[in-house]
């Protein structure tokens, strides 16, 4: 029995090995050799010179992270109070966005944003001179928050929904008024919506290269643009594309280990995901 | 009733064009231990929502030591509430569960200790503080529910089916335990559940609930020996409910025998309703007997055997129990003591599909 079970995940092992193992393997080997393939640690070394860059892409998936969740937070919380039908509805209303092409969604903020978009010619017959709001920071955390919105609404909302209302009540009847009904039991029990919420916008957010090059005009790059660059651009080098790679998967390892940490503290624990 | 803590008048309320209670009035007296008791969607749940402030009657007043608390929202009433399936939160451990209502009071981290401390010893728990409730058994996230309603000090504890989720060995014990600890802390309990065996055992008073109208408010004595009408008869213990005529005060045929009873006040010729519970039913030999009948089935309940018999010109057998077994297709003879007939006007429902409370829709959940 146990043995023919295991054969059904041979398929799934296989794909692993092949296109998560190797090329995990080969993003190391690549990030400690020189292109002649010997060990060096000059590419890791060189990461230094990115280090703004790094910043900079930590602090917008950041800032799009703690957007989308006081934004996705009490949207989650609304929707899983609605009655059948309307509830499903928004659930869908919010999906919907995710079934048109991503590249689609993007460019479509260009041309309501750009000089001559739709925002500023309304600007305009108002008499408020166009504004510049392509190719600054704000488009770029604004294309994060509108992508990834979903992501933050959805698995907060099935936790919200796995609340029994008479955990909330007993609450009330123990004396606890709205606040402290939030404070005390809805916020702890929705915690590993948030944490899962929260790794499922930071980690594409901070990768990202497609956002800050189509609205941040490629003024400003972001750690996804310089490794893209390095690996199909005008500036290959596999080694150290390989070797930002690393380090960005390392840095979001931390981010999320601690993120967990905070989430055992609560003791909220594997009950309700 | 001049000490009662709570009192509800003229409550009304219905859920989608469905009334679930009508002019409901009912006085709660301080200190006792009251039972409302009924089939599923009877009201007894939404009486105790409506108390606890969870529900707002669309008529009607609810006071609280003689204050109307009608606006009063649920976390400012003096009352905790046992729920249905406990209801715990799985975030926190026993100890925190039980602190709850005193950290929201802000009361000292020492006060709190001592206090939880003395509601585990309450509940048998005590070393149990750190456990997660989700590791707890059910009869343990009972003790908890107790634990955490009763550390609030309150002035009435609701307590919705309580026991419901238990089985039968622990729901006895707790039974006990609960009665215990409503006369030690002296508070007032109003207790919901449809078992009527659990409303005998643990109550001062039993309200006897149906279809939003209370049947007979009384002690569990009164209920079981006088009950006011077919319906309480029916649901509180087993009985034989059969038609029957009274001749005058304290003569009554039915069974096609005319019989002596202790019954008065009816009219000459009133056609009533007659009540017999089955222990009531004494074997005797046939010249001693009233009623003759034809024993169908016997069948062994523990304590005792349980026999149906046919009744000659009757449309329903008889219940009776004894612990002398019967042959079946024996002819039998019985007969009532005077004091065991219970005389009562007819009630105009029908008794089966009134207690046929699988089929009800739970208009109260």
């Amino acid at each position: 029995m146990n043995k023919n079970r295991r054969v059904l995940a041979a398929p799934y092992a296989l794909w692993a090995v092949i296109f998560t193992l190797v090329p995990l393997g080969m993003v190391i080997y690549f990030a400690f050799t020189t292109d002649q393939g010997a060990f060096t640690l000059s590419n890791i070394i060189e990461i230094k010179s990115y280090a703004k860059t790094y910043a900079t892409s930590i602090w917008l998936g950041f800032l799009a992270t703690v957007l989308c969740l006081l934004l996705g937070y009490p949207l989650a919380y609304l929707i899983s109070k609605l009655k059948g039908v309307s509830q499903r509805t928004m659930v869908m209303l919010i999906m919907l966005p995710q079934w048109m092409n991503f590249l689609l969604r993007t460019y479509a903020w260009m041309t309501i944003l750009e000089r001559n978009g739709l925002i500023n010619n309304m600007l305009e017959k108002i008499g408020i001179g166009p504004l510049q709001m392509i190719n600054t920071r704000g488009a770029v955390v604004l294309g994060m928050v509108y992508n990834f919105l979903p992501f933050m609404v959805l698995p907060i909302y099935s936790v919200m929904t796995k609340i029994d209302n008479r955990i909330t009540e007993a609450a009330q009847d123990l004396g606890a008024n709205s606040f402290n009904v939030f404070r005390r039991v809805i916020l702890p029990l929705s915690m590993p919506g948030i944490i899962s919420g929260i790794t499922m916008v930071f980690v594409p957010a901070v990768s990202t290269f497609i956002i800050s090059k189509l609205l941040g005009g490629g003024k400003e790059m972001l750690i996804g643009d310089v490794i893209e660059m390095l690996f199909v651009g005008n500036a290959v080098d596999y080694n150290v594309g390989s070797a930002l790679s690393l380090v960005l998967m390392i840095l979001m390892l931390v981010c999320m280990t601690i993120m967990n940490r905070f989430d055992d503290s609560e003791e909220t624990g594997g009950l309700m995901v | 009733m001049s000490d009662a803590i709570i009192s509800l008048r003229n409550i009304s309320i219905s859920f989608d064009g469905e009334s679930v209670l009508e002019n409901f009035n009912l006085d709660i007296e301080n200190g006792s231990f009251v039972t409302l008791l009924g089939p599923s969607g009877c009201g007894k749940t939404t009486t105790l929502r409506i108390i606890g402030g969870f529900v707002e009657p669309d008529e009607g007043d609810v006071f609280f030591n003689g204050q109307r608390i009608n606006d009063l929202p649920p976390h400012k009433r003096q009352l905790n509430t046992i729920f249905q399936r406990y209801a715990l939160f799985p975030h926190l451990n026993v100890f925190e569960n039980i602190a709850f209502g005193m950290r929201i009071q802000k009361k000292s981290e020492e006060e709190i200790r001592e206090k939880v401390a003395e509601m585990l010893r309450l509940v048998s728990l005590t070393g149990f503080e750190k456990r997660r409730v989700g590791t707890l058994s059910g009869g343990q996230q009972q003790r908890v529910a107790i634990a955490r309603a009763i550390a609030n000090d309150p002035k009435v504890l609701l307590l919705d089916e309580p026991l419901g989720a238990l089985d039968l060995k622990l729901r006895k014990d707790m039974q006990v335990e609960l009665k215990q600890i409503q006369s030690r802390l002296g508070i007032t309990f109003v207790y919901v559940t449809h078992d009527q065996e659990e409303a005998l055992s643990m109550s001062d008073v039993i309200v006897v609930m149906n279809h939003g109208v209370i049947q007979q408010i009384g002690s569990p004595t009164d209920i079981y020996n006088e009950p006011k009408n077919g319906f309480v008869a029916d649901f509180i213990g087993e009985s034989n409910i059969v038609d029957g005529i009274m001749h005058a005060d304290c003569d009554v045929e039915f069974c096609g025998a005319r019989v002596p009873c202790v019954d008065t006040g009816f009219a000459a010729g009133e056609e009533v309703d007659v009540v017999v519970r089955p222990e009531d039913v004494i074997v005797v030999p046939k010249d001693q007997a009233q009623f003759c009948g034809k024993v169908l089935s016997t069948t062994f309940k523990g304590v005792h055997y349980e026999m149906r018999v046919d009744i000659p010109g009757q449309d329903e057998d008889w219940l009776i129990q004894s612990t002398i077994a019967q042959t079946e297709g024996d002819e039998i003879g019985m007969r009532v003591d005077p004091e065991n007939i219970h005389i009562m006007k007819k009630y105009t429902g029908d008794y089966a599909s009134d207690i046929d409370f699988d089929d009800t829709p739970e208009a109260e959940e």
